[in-house]
């Protein structure tokens, strides 16, 4: 085990690659995530306000105004 | 309204794409680092930096890729105004800029072992650190004008200015004999490494490719939303302005 972290030697340079590459795609992907979360999120609560407004063929129906 | 046509199909082809393209890369990026980690040999030259390869080459396949696609969104929405095209260009961005920032400290990390240096300024190394400065100014330009489609077209001409970057990165380990050395996956005549490094490789490649897919499909919804909240504010600034007009003003609008 400690053979596999040492990396012949080269842990120092082999495990930050691989640690950077993943803090980094991860980084990203949750900023995106929370992006889509906040606008959706926003669209929906304006778009409730304006219930007359609701378009027929939307992709996702908000449920009707009660 | 057409303008809400084609995002509205585009989120229901996603929605469909989406599941599939979160498996792939989860399986690819699982199958990846275990091939790359575990089950494959150290180089006779590289010993076991080669390691750092299966990083390294796929983000940079990745950012010369998410360049080349953001180019031909940009060029899509200049010339036919695709209304769809801008928001995958800015979608593909931060992607791409993720992914050439990985190559370039891989390479470093790569660099100072087996070259004795984290850096030079040769060729390649050069020209791909000019390919994140034209991620950072296609960001910081598409968003730099209070008119989102002002910004977008000034940011979509860049993007397509730029673009003669990726040949040059392409081809810059043949054109300048400096240090980086050639392309070695595949040359004339097929693949040119063992199978036992390949797999790892094409696995890290498929799985970077589908996360870009699935970090592609969430920030375009998160635009179509911006988008959609935009028109929304627009009519109601547009309404109560008329609401303030008597009706008579107001002509044959």
């Amino acid at each position: 085990m400690t053979e596999f972290f040492a990396m012949g030697g080269y842990g120092a340079f082999v495990w930050p690659s691989y640690v950077l590459a993943a803090v980094v795609m991860i980084a990203v992907l949750a900023a995106s995530i929370r992006a889509v979360r906040a606008r959706e999120a926003e669209l929906e609560a304006v778009q409730k306000l304006r219930p007359g407004r609701q378009r027929r063929r939307d992709a996702n129906p908000e449920p009707e105004q009660t | 309204m057409h303008r809400f046509a084609n995002p509205a199909r585009f989120l229901r082809i996603a929605a469909l794409i989406q599941p599939w393209s979160v498996a792939v890369a989860v399986l690819a990026l699982g199958a990846g680092l275990w091939f790359s980690l575990f089950a494959s040999p150290a180089d006779y030259q590289q010993g076991e930096t080669v390691r750092i390869m299966y990083i390294h080459v796929p983000s940079a396949w990745m950012g010369m890729f998410c360049y080349t696609a953001m180019a031909v969104f940009s060029a899509m929405a200049l010339i036919w105004k695709h209304p769809l095209a801008d928001l995958l260009a800015r979608a593909t961005a931060p992607v791409g800029a993720a992914f050439t920032f990985v190559c370039l400290v891989t390479g470093a990390l790569w660099g100072k072992p087996m070259w004795g240096t984290w850096w030079v300024w040769d060729a390649r190394l050069t020209s791909m650190l000019l390919l994140l400065f034209l991620y950072l100014g296609y960001m910081a330009l598409a968003d730099a004008f209070d008119d989102p489609e002002r910004g977008q077209k000034a940011a979509a001409i860049l993007a397509l200015v730029g673009v003669v970057n990726v040949p040059i990165i392409k081809w810059s380990v043949d054109w300048w004999n400096t240090l980086h050395q050639p392309a070695s996956v595949v040359k004339m005549g097929g693949p040119a490494i063992d199978a036992a490094m390949m797999v790892p490789l094409i696995l890290m490649a498929v799985g970077f490719k589908a996360y870009w897919v699935v970090v592609l499909i969430l920030r375009a919804r998160a635009e179509i939303a911006g988008a959609k909240l935009r028109t929304l504010r627009m009519a109601q600034i547009h309404a109560a302005g008329q609401l303030e007009q008597p009706r008579a003003e107001q002509g044959g609008s």
